[in-house]
């Protein structure tokens, strides 16, 4: 075993004063080797005088830029750095992008209290201003370098993209020219938001690039983590605990140790590991060791039953002794209630759902003999927690961790729980292997072991005053809790709130005076965690299938109950905008049309559905979709259609055959035979308007998967008059309910 | 045991023992990485690649069956992402993750080695063995109907 580990020097107790600007000297080279180790951009650090911990320029003009996000495919790593590229007035063909340091008191996400986190499509939202600002400080260094050089007043200086110009002289210097020559200041010039750049003014923000990360991903260079190899390395494959909480307790080894290539075999706190000389050595030893392995029945979730515990979830949620607290409330609503002059009730439900994203948990780790170091390679949506984890179950400061973070292979919210499982596994089997060891999960793995969209029931109520106004918004959710489980340090911080479950339960836009939120607390001891489109997929179908129904019983059509009960003037705009694009009110022969409109953290959208259904099999085909989304101003347009494109395919699935049941505690599926995922054959044609306008930017990254189990549920009363109350819409349940 | 193959041109040869999937022996030992592990049980065609001109799931494929056949990867595809296929793929932005699209690329191109002018529902129904999670599949079919085009 020859690998070296060392760590990384990164100090995070540095304040943001310091290291903002002139802080040369934080490249980051790979301990191991660049072919082996780069991490997931086009350059493998950053080169020429660092103008700022986030820019650094090369006098051929070359301007590296960190990228702080990590890519999942949302393009991220792309945006963020074009952002701070516009008020540099930089040169986008001459940017190269380098993924950040995990230093989290330069890096940090603002919208999420500085702990470097990619999620909840809030990376754009959350650096927007101080990536400019970034941007506009070290443009400033440069004008005053040139002014200096000049000896000219600073300004009389302008800038074209990569260069400064003294028009009245017609001098010019490039970026890279006074980059040579620049002295960087102690403390950044002060930039007013005043200052920056007025959207007329963009050159960047606006117009469409390719995508960083995109040529590697046509000819198969891309890196993910699951390529990475270090010398000297094994392979580890973990047989988990079906039950979280549950540990290995009879094993027979012999027919695992009997495979070929098998090194060791290491018994963890949650399950047995493998370290093998190959993969495929590792997963036949798993496979072995699963028909030889007994668990201990420690852990919450031994025999609970999801079917059945929906069935008391639904039935807590319509009985009004059964306690609750208090989420949201406005105006008096339980006095409101008793006094109005009719209501109206429902119930909703939802299943567990699973991430299914395409590659499967893994990681890489190498430990010093000692065990006081090591240095991992993953995929993760939060640099800070893969780093800490590894830190934690190693017993060493979190420093002592080198972390080199690659392209993922799909995230949507499996990468970023606070226990970053699938890195710890890498870091102890590497700790007991005494080498480099690359764990990978099987797929069933995967599914066994995952962290999913929680089970709900959802009991609304509306009260309605003499007029047949609606005056009265009332829902009750019992759901699996979801916050302390994926992430306790937040939970905690945050004032014990399970805002995974709990967000987007409220009448968001909808303008109704008395409304009560309330939370029945539920622990099954399942693992959740937040999904893409989080709270808002089970949430959203209860609000928005509840106000087609009072729309129905009322005899007003959908679309304008929704318009009577909306006044802001976007939320109407993405609703009118969706009505006229799908042509809404023209009848369609054996089609139904169904509509649907969120408000998703200050992202306003709306969508329709157009459906046919086979009664015969209860099969539901979505045939036309269309969305429209006003997420601020569209810093790349192209790149919110693919996504809006995506989140709508992955409502898709949510709607119609995503779900995870449990048996005893474990998880009842396996792989893509019983976890069924949308493919090309069931996906809708698209029709896509993203309305771009000069309000701060919010997520683009997930907003269209809310609307689409609802908008489908609406289309499919309209057809056949009867409301699907349980989602996913799998063909037996639409066959059952239609009977 | 050595089994002898050829992969993208070149001789290649593993002494894996027989029961090993491909896929393992591409990845791991020939270090190409370009094509991926999904599943593990040819459902989501992240391990497509070429055998003898046709295409196929490499993790279903073992080392035992390989001797003397021709394996292609999208890293064999076209020396310089030239293949009209990856053009459009560039052109029309097709992947987001990236993790499934080598797999995309390879199947679309055995289909129009077939049938180099598909209609939009033989494209969708011979791409059908393929997974994407992000759901890119609308810029798939675009993408294939531009190489079509341009080809």
């Amino acid at each position: 075993m020859t690998t070296n580990v060392t760590t990384t020097s990164n100090n995070t107790s540095v304040s943001r004063r310091q290291v903002m600007i002139g802080a040369a000297g934080l490249s980051f080279a790979f301990v191991l080797g660049a072919p082996l180790a780069r991490a997931a951009t086009l350059a493998t650090e950053r080169t020429g005088k660092a103008l700022s911990p986030w820019v650094s320029i090369a006098p051929d003009g070359s301007i590296t830029i960190m990228s702080a996000a990590t890519e999942m495919g949302q393009g991220s790593m792309t945006s963020l750095p074009l952002i701070l590229a516009e008020d540099l007035d930089a040169d986008w063909s001459k940017v190269q992008v380098v993924a950040a340091p995990p230093i989290d008191a330069i890096y940090g996400n603002p919208g999420f209290g500085g702990m470097m986190y990619t999620a909840g499509s809030n990376a754009v939202r959350s650096y927007y201003l101080s990536l400019r600002t970034f941007g506009a400080q070290v443009r400033r260094v440069l004008l005053d370098n040139a002014a200096n050089k000049l000896g000219v007043a600073v300004d009389e200086l302008t800038t074209e993209p990569s260069v400064v110009v003294h028009a009245k002289s017609g001098r010019r210097l490039s970026y890279g020219e006074i980059a040579a020559f620049a002295q960087v200041p102690d403390k950044p010039p002060e930039i007013k938001p005043e200052q920056l750049k007025n959207p007329s003014q963009f050159r960047l923000i606006g117009k469409d690039v390719m995508r960083v990360d995109v040529p590697g991903k046509v000819n198969g260079t891309a890196r993910y983590a699951i390529d990475v190899q270090v010398p000297g390395m094994l392979y580890g494959a973990v047989l988990r605990a079906p039950v979280e909480g549950a540990a290995p307790d009879k094993t027979d080894e012999s027919k695992a140790a009997a495979v070929a290539g098998v090194v060791k075999m290491i018994r963890m706190p949650y399950g047995v590991g493998i370290v093998a000389e190959t993969p495929w050595a590792a997963f036949q030893a798993r496979e072995a060791l699963s028909h030889s392995t007994t668990w201990t029945k420690s852990g919450k979730a031994w025999g609970f039953d999801s079917e059945k515990g929906l069935e008391d979830f639904a039935a807590a949620a319509r009985d009004p002794s059964a306690e609750a607290t208090e989420w949201s409330k406005s105006g008096d609503p339980r006095d409101a209630l008793t006094r109005a002059a009719s209501t109206f009730d429902a119930e909703y439900r939802c299943d567990y759902a699973y991430h299914a994203q395409m590659e499967p948990l893994n990681a890489v780790a190498a430990v010093s003999p000692a065990g006081d170091s090591a240095e991992i390679w993953c995929g993760t949506q939060s640099q800070t927690t893969a780093q800490e984890a590894s830190a934690k179950a190693l017993g060493i400061a979190r420093e002592k961790v080198k972390l080199n973070y690659l392209l993922m292979g799909g995230g949507f919210g499996r990468r970023g729980p606070r226990d970053a499982d699938f890195v710890v596994d890498a870091v102890l089997l590497a700790k007991e292997a005494g080498r480099p060891v690359k764990v990978m999960w099987t797929r069933e793995d995967d599914v066994h072991n995952g962290r999913f969209r929680p089970l709900s029931a959802h009991y609304l109520r509306a009260g309605f005053d003499g007029s047949g106004k609606l005056a009265v918004y009332h829902h009750r959710l019992v759901g699996d809790r979801v916050t302390p489980s994926f992430d306790p340090v937040r939970y905690e911080s945050r004032g014990r709130k399970d805002f995974i479950l709990m967000a987007g339960a409220d009448f968001g836009s909808y303008d109704v005076p008395h409304q009560l939120v309330e939370q029945l607390y539920r622990d099954t001891g399942v693992r959740t965690a937040p999904l893409r489109g989080i709270s808002w997929t089970a949430n959203k179908f209860a609000v928005e299938t509840f106000v087609d129904e009072i729309a129905v019983k009322r005899g007003i059509d959908p679309v304008a109950y929704r318009l009577e009960l909306i006044k802001d003037p976007r939320a109407r705009r993405v609703t009118e905008t969706v009505a006229r694009m799908a042509d809404w009110g023209k009848k369609r022969d054996g089609r139904g049309m169904g509509f649907a409109f969120l408000n998703y953290s200050d992202s306003l959208v709306a969508g329709a559905a157009e459906v046919s259904l086979e009664r015969s099999t209860g099969k539901v085909t979505l045939h036309n979709f269309w969305c429209a989304l006003d997420c601020g101003i569209a810093v790349q347009p192209d790149n919110v259609t693919a996504q809006t494109e995506s989140s709508i395919v992955y409502g898709l699935g949510l709607a119609l055959m995503e779900r995870i049941s449990i048996k005893d505690g474990a998880v009842e599926q396996s792989n893509f035979y019983d976890y069924l995922v949308p493919r090309i054959s069931d996906v809708p044609l698209m029709h896509i308007e993203v309305i771009s306008t000069d309000n701060p930017p919010t997520g683009a990254g997930q907003m269209a998967t809310p609307l689409v189990t609802p908008a489908i549920g609406n289309a499919i009363a309209q057809l056949t008059g009867t409301r699907l109350r349980h989602a996913p819409f799998t063909p037996e349940r639409v066959k059952k309910a239609l009977a | 045991m050595t089994t002898n193959f050829t992969v993208n041109g070149r001789a290649a040869s593993t002494d894996a023992p027989p029961v090993t999937p491909l896929l393992w022996v591409i990845r791991e030992e020939l270090k190409l990485t370009g094509t991926k592990f999904g599943c593990g049980t040819g459902l989501c065609g992240a391990c497509m690649v070429h055998i003898d001109g046709k295409r196929a799931f490499s993790c279903q494929i073992q080392v035992s069956e390989m001797a003397g056949k021709s394996v292609t990867t999208i890293e064999g595809l076209s020396a310089d992402s030239s293949h009209p296929l990856q053009k459009a793929w560039l052109a029309e932005q097709v992947p987001q993750c990236g993790y499934c699209q080598s797999g995309q690329i390879m199947s679309a191109a055995d289909l129009l080695k077939q049938n180099p002018k598909p209609t939009r529902a033989q494209i969708v129904a011979h791409m059908s063995t393929n997974i994407c999670r992000c759901g890119t599949y609308q810029r798939i079919v675009r993408a294939v109907e531009r190489a079509t085009r341009e080809a």
